[in-house]
C-alpha cells in the first residue's frame, strides 16, 4: 500500500528534479519529431482524401456516390460485411472459449494457426481460393457442371473476406479471456448454473467491450479488404466491385474526384471505428481501474 | 552532523506530504523511519535522494548544501522496495553498474564486485538473472548494487515489505550486522514498528508529513512526545479524561490533557494477587486474548476501556469475571508536553478514604 | 492453475473446440494445402526456373529492400511516438494516439490512392520535392512511404505496453548510481525495449513484405524496377499463369513463416527473462 500512495503521488508531481528526466527542450524536439511523422505519413493523407473529394464542388461529390455503380458496390460492401463479420464473430468466440477455458495438448499450435492469416499477403487469400474455385481449379469443373458460381461472384469476395478477417475477433477475446481466467464461470457453475446461462450471464458481460472491439475491428477490415477481393472478384462493375475495388477503377479511369468521394466513406468507416476503439478503451481503462481500487481496499 | 534537514517541505496539489520537516542524523547512525502508509515517509527519503525536490528547507551532507547538487553526485546508495534490478543483466553486471559508470578500472571493478558478492553470501549466483533469484537473494542484489560505489550514506525504502515473513526476520539480523560491520549511516524507511524497533539505532518518527519524534527506540518508547507516538509505537490504550481515573484525581492533571496507558503499567487481577490492593479500583474483564508468551486482557474500569498483561502461570480469568486494576503510572499529554505520572496512592498508601 | 480437461466443470469444451477446428480446416488449412498441392504439380527445374527468374528476382529485391527500409524507419520513429505518447502530456495527446491506429482501420486501396495524390510529381509534396530532383510516386522511395504508412501502428503498438509497464524505480536506481539521463536511457531503458522493438520491426517488415493495395497505386509497377513480389503473382494470375502464381506465393509464403517463427522466438526469449513474482 505504502508504495502504490507514493508512486501514485509522484506521477502528479509536475515539477521532478531536472537530472532524472529529459531537459525540456529534448522533451519537446520528441514530440515534435513525432508529431511532424504522424502529420506527413498519417493525417495528410487522410486529409488529402477530403480535399480531392470535394475539388470539384459538392454536387459532384454527391454524383459520384449515388451513382448507380457505387451505390452498388456499396451494396455489395455491406452484404459481405454481414456475411463475413457474423461468421468470425462465432468462431473467434467458440475458439477463445476453447484456448482460455480450457487447457489441452497442442493449444500453442491452434493460437498460431489462427493467427496465420495475418501473415499471409492478401493476394496469397486471393489465389488459395482460385486455386480450388477456378476454372483449373479443384472444384473448377464440377462447379462447372452444375452451374455453380464461386468466383467472381458474391460467394468468392465473401470467401476470401472472410478469410482474411478470419482472426480479428478471436484475437482480440483471446488475451481478454486469457487474463479474466475462469474463477467467475466455475463459479456460476458451482451455483447450478448451466453452459450458455455461463455464457450469457458470466462471460458475456465480461467481455462485451472487448468483443464489441473485435467484431469493429473485423468490420473495417472486412468493408475495406482490397487485394485479396481484387483476385477474386473478376471487377465486374456493378455486380463483383466493392467500394474499395471500385476506388480503384475510377482512380485508373482518372476519375479522380468521383474515386476520392467514394474513398472518403471507407474514411468515415476508418474513423467511426477509432472512436469506438477509443471509447471502449477508455471503459476498460475505468473497469480496471475499478478493479484495482478494489483490490487496494482489500489489502 | 552528517545528514541535516531543516524546513523541509513538499506538497501535491493541496496534500501536504511533508510540512516542515528538520532533524539530524550522526555519522555511522542506523536510522529507522517509521509511520503509517502513505505518511510522507517514502517522500522525505526521495527528497534526501534528490529524486524529489522539496518545495522549500535545506538539505545537508557533512555540512555540505544538496539542495542543488544532482542524485547522481549526492554519494548515496538506495534499495528500493521493489529492488528495481536491472533484469536484462546478470547479478554481477548489475552490482558493477555503479562503478562502470564511474569508469572504474576493469580490475577495480572486479575486486570490489568480489569483495561484495562475499560480503553478500552471493558468490556463485554472479552469472545468474534476476528472475533466477529468491526474493531475499534479489534484495541482497539491490544491496550490493546499491554499496558498490562506496556512498556516503544508504537509503532504504521498505527493504522487507517484499519479503516472506519467515525470512524477513533473518534478513533484517542480516542486515543490521552488515550495516554495522561497513559503518555507513542508513536510514530505512518502515511501517513495521517492531522492525523500526528491533534494527534501529535510533527511530524518526513520521506522521502526516510531521516529524513527530526523534530518539533511540527506547526513549520513543518510554518517553513518547505525543499521544501519536504513544499509540503507534507499542501497545496503549489512550484515556481522554485520565483525571477520572482512581487514584489520579489527586494527581495535578491538566485539564483536556489525554492519558495514556501501557499494558505493562496496568496490573490486575484477583484481590490477592495485587502488590497495593488498597490503589487498585474494580473492572470486569471484558476479553481475554492468547498471546503466545502470556495473556492479554481487555478490561472495563468504569467507562475506561484497559489493556493488561497476566503471566500464564497466574490463575486464569474469565470474561465477566470481577478483578482489581491498578495503574501503576501514565502518560500524561497536554498540548506541548507529556509528562509520567505516577499513581498518587502508590507514593501515599494511607488512603484517605479509610 | 487452469483445470485440465477432463476435469473442468465448465461446458461446452468439445463443442467450441470442434468447431474452432473445424472452421479453421474448411476456412484456412485446407485452402492453404492448395498451394502446397498445387506447386507440387510443376517438375522441381519447372518451379526452380519460375521462382528464379530475372523479373521475379527482381521484385523479391525491391520487396525485401522497401520492406526492410520502411520497418526500420518505423523502428526509430515509432519508438519516438511510442516515447512520447507514454512519457508526456502534450494538448491533443489523445487524439494523436487514436491516430496511430488509422492504417489499422483505413482499407489500403484508400490510403494508396491518397498517398499517390500527395506524392504525384503533382501533388502537395511531390510538387515540393520535384525541383530537387527528388521523385517519391513511382520509384521504389515511394512504395517505401507506402509501407512506412502501414507498418507504423505495428512498432509503436508493440513498444508502448512495454514502455508504460517499465517500472520508474529501474530508472531511479541507474540515477542513484549515478547515471545521466542519456546512459540511463542507453543503458536500462532501451535494453528492456529491444524485443518489443525486434518484434514490431519483424511485424511491420512481414506485413510490408505481403502489402498490395496500398503500394499498388503509388509504385507504378514497373517490372524489374518497382514490381513487388505480390503484384507479380497478381500479373501472373491476370495471364492465367496459376501454376507461375502459385510457386512465387508458396516463396513469399515460406517467408512469412520464417518471420512468424522469428517473431514467436522473440517473445518467447523475452518472456523468459521476465520476473516472476
Amino acid at each position: 500500500m505504502a508504495g502504490a500512495v507514493t508512486s501514485h503521488l509522484s506521477h502528479e508531481a509536475a515539477k521532478r528534479p531536472k537530472h532524472i528526466t529529459e531537459s525540456p527542450i529534448v522533451k519537446w524536439v520528441l514530440i515534435s519529431i513525432a508529431l511532424l511523422f504522424l502529420a506527413l505519413v498519417v493525417l495528410l493523407p487522410l486529409i488529402s482524401v477530403f480535399i480531392e473529394a470535394f475539388k470539384q464542388g459538392m454536387s459532384v461529390y454527391w454524383a459520384s456516390i449515388t451513382d448507380p455503380d457505387a451505390v452498388s458496390a456499396l451494396k455489395l460492401t455491406l452484404m459481405t460485411a454481414l456475411i463475413a463479420v457474423p461468421l468470425n464473430t462465432i468462431f473467434g468466440i467458440a475458439a477463445a472459449w476453447a484456448i482460455t477455458k480450457f487447457s489441452f495438448r497442442g493449444k500453442n499450435l491452434l493460437i498460431t494457426l489462427i493467427d496465420l492469416p495475418f501473415s499471409i499477403s492478401p493476394v496469397i487469400s486471393g489465389l488459395i481460393f482460385v486455386l480450388l474455385f477456378g476454372a483449373q481449379g479443384w472444384f473448377g469443373p464440377w462447379l462447372d457442371d452444375h452451374n455453380i458460381q464461386i468466383l467472381f461472384a458474391l460467394p468468392g469476395i465473401v470467401l476470401a473476406t472472410t478469410f482474411v478477417t478470419f482472426p480479428f475477433v478471436a484475437r482480440e477475446l483471446i488475451p481478454l479471456m486469457q487474463a479474466q481466467g475462469v474463477h467467475e464461470e466455475e463459479a456460476a457453475a458451482s451455483l447450478g448454473a448451466k453452459g450458455w446461462q455461463i455464457f450469457w450471464r458470466v462471460t458475456l458481460p465480461n467481455i462485451k467491450w472487448g468483443l464489441l472491439y473485435g467484431i469493429i475491428l473485423c468490420n473495417a477490415r472486412a468493408m475495406g479488404e482490397f487485394g485479396a477481393v481484387s483476385v477474386v472478384s473478376g471487377h465486374i462493375r456493378g455486380e463483383t466491385n466493392t467500394l474499395p475495388l471500385h476506388v480503384e477503377i475510377l482512380y485508373n479511369e482518372y476519375q479522380f474526384s468521383a474515386s476520392f468521394a467514394v474513398a472518403s466513406l471507407l474514411v468515415f468507416l476508418a474513423v467511426i471505428t477509432l472512436i469506438v476503439k477509443s471509447i471502449v478503451e477508455w471503459r476498460t481503462s475505468i473497469v480496471q481501474a475499478g478493479k484495482e481500487g478494489e483490490q487496494a481496499d482489500a489489502h | 552532523m552528517h545528514i541535516e534537514l531543516k524546513g523541509v517541505s513538499k506538497t501535491y496539489g493541496s496534500f501536504k506530504a511533508v510540512d516542515n520537516v528538520s532533524f539530524a542524523i550522526e555519522r555511522g547512525k542506523l536510522i529507522g523511519l517509521l509511520g503509517p502508509s502513505g505518511g510522507g515517509k517514502s517522500t522525505l527519503l526521495r527528497i534526501l535522494a534528490g529524486l524529489e525536490t522539496p518545495d522549500s528547507g535545506e538539505i545537508r551532507i557533512n555540512g555540505k548544501r544538496v539542495n542543488d547538487v544532482a542524485p547522481q553526485e549526492r554519494g548515496i546508495g538506495f534499495v528500493f522496495q521493489n529492488y528495481a534490478l536491472f533484469k536484462h543483466m546478470s547479478v554481477y553486471d548489475n552490482i558493477a553498474f555503479g562503478l562502470t559508470i564511474r569508469k572504474a578500472s576493469k580490475a577495480e571493478i572486479k575486486s570490489r564486485v568480489d569483495e561484495l558478492l562475499e560480503l553478500t553470501g552471493l558468490r556463485g549466483f554472479e552469472k545468474r538473472y534476476p528472475h533466477q533469484l529468491s526474493g531475499g537473494q534479489r534484495q541482497r542484489v539491490a544491496f550490493a548494487r546499491a554499496l558498490a560505489p562506496r556512498p556516503d550514506l544508504l537509503l532504504l525504502d521498505e527493504p522487507f515489505a517484499a519479503i516472506d515473513a519467515k525470512v524477513r526476520k533473518e534478513l533484517r539480523t542480516w542486515l543490521k550486522q552488515l550495516i554495522a560491520t561497513i559503518g555507513i549511516t542508513s536510514i530505512f524507511v518502515t511501517h513495521d514498528q517492531d522492525e523500526a524497533v528491533e534494527v534501529a539505532d535510533e527511530m524518526l518518527i513520521v506522521q502526516q508529513g510531521k516529524l513527530e519524534q526523534q530518539g533511540t527506540p527506547v526513549e520513543v518508547y518510554t518517553q513518547p512526545k505525543s499521544a501519536f507516538v504513544a499509540s503507534f509505537v507499542g501497545h496503549s490504550t489512550i484515556i481522554d479524561d485520565p483525571a477520572g481515573l482512581h487514584g489520579f484525581d489527586q494527581a495535578a492533571i491538566p485539564a483536556g490533557a489525554k492519558g495514556i496507558i501501557r499494558p505493562d503499567f496496568v496490573e490486575a487481577g484477583r484481590a490477592d494477587e495485587i502488590s497495593l490492593p488498597s490503589a487498585a479500583a474494580k473492572g470486569t474483564v471484558k476479553r481475554v486474548f492468547f498471546r503466545g508468551t502470556h495473556l492479554e486482557l481487555e478490561l472495563t474500569v468504569r467507562a475506561n476501556r484497559l489493556i493488561a498483561n497476566r503471566s500464564l502461570d497466574q490463575p486464569p480469568l474469565q470474561p465477566g469475571d470481577e478483578v482489581s486494576v491498578l495503574i501503576h503510572r501514565i502518560y500524561v499529554l497536554a498540548e506541548q508536553s507529556a509528562v509520567m505520572v505516577e499513581n498518587p496512592l502508590k507514593l501515599d498508601p494511607l488512603p484517605v478514604h479509610i | 492453475m487452469k483445470g485440465s480437461k477432463a476435469r473442468s466443470v465448465l461446458p461446452g469444451f468439445g463443442l467450441s473446440l470442434g468447431f474452432t477446428v473445424f472452421y479453421l480446416c474448411i476456412l484456412v488449412l485446407i485452402p492453404l494445402a492448395g498451394i502446397v498441392v498445387k506447386t507440387t504439380g510443376l517438375t522441381w527445374d519447372q518451379f526452380w526456373q519460375t521462382v528464379t527468374s530475372q523479373r521475379v528476382l527482381a521484385s523479391y529485391k525491391i520487396s525485401f529492400f522497401t520492406s526492410f527500409f520502411a520497418a526500420l524507419i518505423n523502428l526509430v520513429f515509432g519508438l519516438i511516438v511510442a516515447w512520447v505518447l507514454v512519457r508526456y502530456k502534450f494538448p491533443g495527446k489523445k487524439l494523436v494516439d487514436a491516430l496511430v491506429d488509422l492504417p489499422f482501420a483505413l482499407p489500403t486501396a484508400v490510403a494508396g490512392v491518397a498517398l499517390t495524390a500527395i506524392y504525384a510529381p503533382n501533388g502537395w509534396v511531390g510538387s515540393l520535392l520535384e525541383p530537387l530532383g527528388v521523385k517519391v510516386a513511382f520509384t521504389p522511395l515511394g512504395i517505401t512511404i507506402a509501407l512506412i504508412f502501414i507498418g507504423l501502428p505495428f512498432v509503436v503498438r508493440t513498444v508502448q505496453p512495454v514502455l508504460q509497464d517499465l517500472e520508474k524505480e529501474t530508472e531511479e536506481a541507474a540515477v542513484m548510481l549515478g547515471a545521466y539521463r542519456w546512459r540511463t536511457f542507453r543503458r536500462v531503458i532501451l535494453p528492456e525495449l529491444i524485443p518489443p522493438l525486434l518484434t514490431g520491426f519483424a511485424l511491420a517488415f512481414a506485413r510490408g513484405l505481403g502489402e498490395y493495395g496500398s503500394v499498388v497505386f503509388i509504385s507504378g509497377n514497373m517490372p524489374m524496377k518497382t514490381e513487388i513480389t505480390p503484384l507479380l503473382i497478381m500479373t501472373k494470375l491476370e495471364q492465367y499463369d496459376y501454376s507461375g502464381a502459385t510457386a512465387i506465393a508458396l516463396m513469399m509464403l515460406l517467408a512469412s513463416f520464417a518471420m512468424l517463427l522469428l517473431i514467436n522466438y522473440i517473445q518467447w526469449r523475452s518472456n523468459r527473462r521476465a520476473v516472476t513474482e
